[in-house]
């Protein structure tokens, strides 16, 4: 059993908890629950950051435009992003798909979830500062220049699903060799793994932290991994990460779907 | 009203600021030089726009015209308040300050229309956000490295109450190194007024109390160095104290 940080809807402070992933119970205080019986909240606090072309197959596509215009050359420090508070929603929730887009990116990101103050850390202290590890959906509105921010194509409301808790870092053997699943509607859609990241969890928080701090509560997303899925209303999400969970959640118009759960 | 968050005697104050005294909410009355000046504004969504003064695009050499405004977004991790320190790293060629109206939010809304706009406008603040050009990608450009570093966007002294403020549309924005004058511009020269960003961006996103909006910079973005002391400044709204320090700054003496 794997010690995880959750925050359950109704309870203000965050729960400690004991869970076994194959039998999806978890244990508070002494008690058994089963996964689905419980309304798990949004378990982080601080900014969460994204990170852009950090897949390999990613970087490869994107490698043939990088010498021409607007890039001019292939990026030198992580290119970053703000997943803004009013993306942030919890698992089981409706990501709201606006009237005017078909279809959705689904992001699958492993979320790095900091535990302490970390500012200019080097590569092999690095993990020091984490806390754990999250299941991040980094929901986009497809997109293909990556010349300007992508605030309007990423910082909706709704865009930003995470959970269901956060995976004590010692649970977690290697956070460079996990894999993750994408499922729409129960069919597998993507299949990658972390072992497939230019920057490794280790050398991303490095490379960050040279020039920003990130304080605790914050969450790192390493990355999404190359052919996001696309999805559409009604379509249901799950993305799984070995050793970490299952964060689940269901696309519906953006009328039918503040606070909302189906 | 001027509301400013400062730290006194061990404790973070709220405080308003008449003249030279600065009022702590526990009644003590203190100056203005006893206080550590802290941004006025806890932030929610920091939003910052590029090119929004078509004098400063011209001199960036961009076209004015442009599809979507340009917009990107900061962390908490940037914001210093008044009178703090900001780092020129030491390899660096082009380190410049970018006076800027703040427009922060008192409201809830989404689809808010331009004129209704300013009922979601709690008050004004000053910023300077520094950009260090060095560091310019062409991805998510302008990239984090260059406009989300520690302490590179001051803030403040104060926030003002919109009620104080005539017309934000009509304020001169001055910029002095070391009492020199090196910006001089208006805000009635914004390509998108106060209005026109709020109806933009709740368009897509729910805006929310404590969200800011730093409203762009009109030209003359000089290169500053180490030991300059840059002073941004907005008529009515106030002036903005920072000086620029080297890394040895973040050194153990």
């Amino acid at each position: 059993m794997q010690t995880v940080y959750m925050k359950l809807s109704g309870i203000q402070p965050l729960q400690e908890g004991k869970v076994n992933l194959n039998k999806q119970e978890v244990w508070i205080n002494g008690s058994s629950y089963k996964n689905k019986d419980l309304a798990f909240d949004i378990p982080i606090t601080g900014t969460v950051y994204g990170t852009l072309l950090n897949y390999r197959n990613a970087y490869i596509q994107s490698k043939e435009t990088m010498h021409q215009a607007p890039y001019q050359a292939p990026p030198k420090a992580p290119v970053l992003y703000i997943k803004p508070k009013n993306t942030l929603i919890a698992p089981e929730s409706i990501i709201p798909i606006p009237e005017e887009e078909q279809e959705l990116e689904i992001g699958a990101a492993l979320g790095v979830v900091i535990g302490k103050t970390a500012s200019k850390i080097d590569e092999f202290h690095a993990l020091d500062v984490v806390e754990g590890y999250t299941i991040v959906n980094d929901v986009s509105i497809p997109h293909d220049s990556v010349y300007r921010p992508a605030v309007k194509e990423k910082a909706r409301d709704g865009f930003c699903p995470v959970g269901p808790w956060i995976m004590s870092k010692t649970a977690v053997h290697n956070p460079n060799a996990l894999e993750i699943r994408v499922l729409v509607n129960g069919e597998l859609k993507q299949k990658s793994n972390t072992n497939q990241l230019v920057r490794t969890v280790e050398k991303l928080l490095a490379d960050v932290t040279e020039f920003m701090t990130l304080t605790k509560g914050d969450v790192l997303l390493v990355g999404v991994p190359e052919n996001p899925p696309r999805v559409k209303a009604k379509d249901h999400i799950h993305i799984e990460i070995d050793q970490i969970g299952v964060l689940e959640n269901t696309i519906d118009i953006e009328k039918a779907s503040v606070g909302g759960r189906l | 009203m001027n509301h400013a968050r400062v730290a006194y005697d061990g404790s973070i104050q709220e405080a308003t600021v008449i003249d030279d005294d600065v009022q702590l909410l526990d009644g003590r009355l203190v100056t203005q030089d006893e206080v550590v000046w802290l941004p006025p504004v806890q932030p929610n969504t920091i939003f910052a726009l590029g090119l929004n003064y078509a004098d400063h695009a011209k001199e960036l050499s961009f076209s004015a015209v442009q599809e979507d405004p340009l917009v990107f977004l900061k962390g908490p991790n940037t914001l210093i308040g008044h009178k703090g320190k900001t780092v020129r790293p030491h390899d660096v060629t082009f380190m410049h300050y970018e006076c800027e109206l703040a427009v922060v939010l008192g409201k809830q809304g989404k689809h808010i229309q331009q004129e209704e706009a300013y009922d979601y406008v709690r008050g004004y603040t000053v910023a300077n956000d520094y950009a260090i050009r060095d560091y310019l990608e062409n991805y998510y450009r302008p990239n984090l490295r260059v406009k989300n570093r520690d302490g590179c966007t001051p803030i403040g002294p104060w926030l003002v109450d919109k009620e104080d403020i005539h017309d934000p549309m009509n304020l001169t924005l001055r910029t002095y190194i070391n009492g020199k004058k090196t910006q001089d511009g208006t805000t009635a020269d914004m390509l998108l007024s106060i209005p026109q960003l709020i109806e933009y961006l709740s368009s897509f996103m729910t805006l929310y109390p404590g969200d800011i909006i730093l409203t762009g910079t009109p030209k003359g973005s000089v290169d500053t160095v180490v030991g300059d002391e840059v002073v941004t400044e907005i008529e009515g709204v106030g002036r903005l104290v920072n000086t620029v320090v080297g890394e040895e700054a973040l050194q153990n003496s």
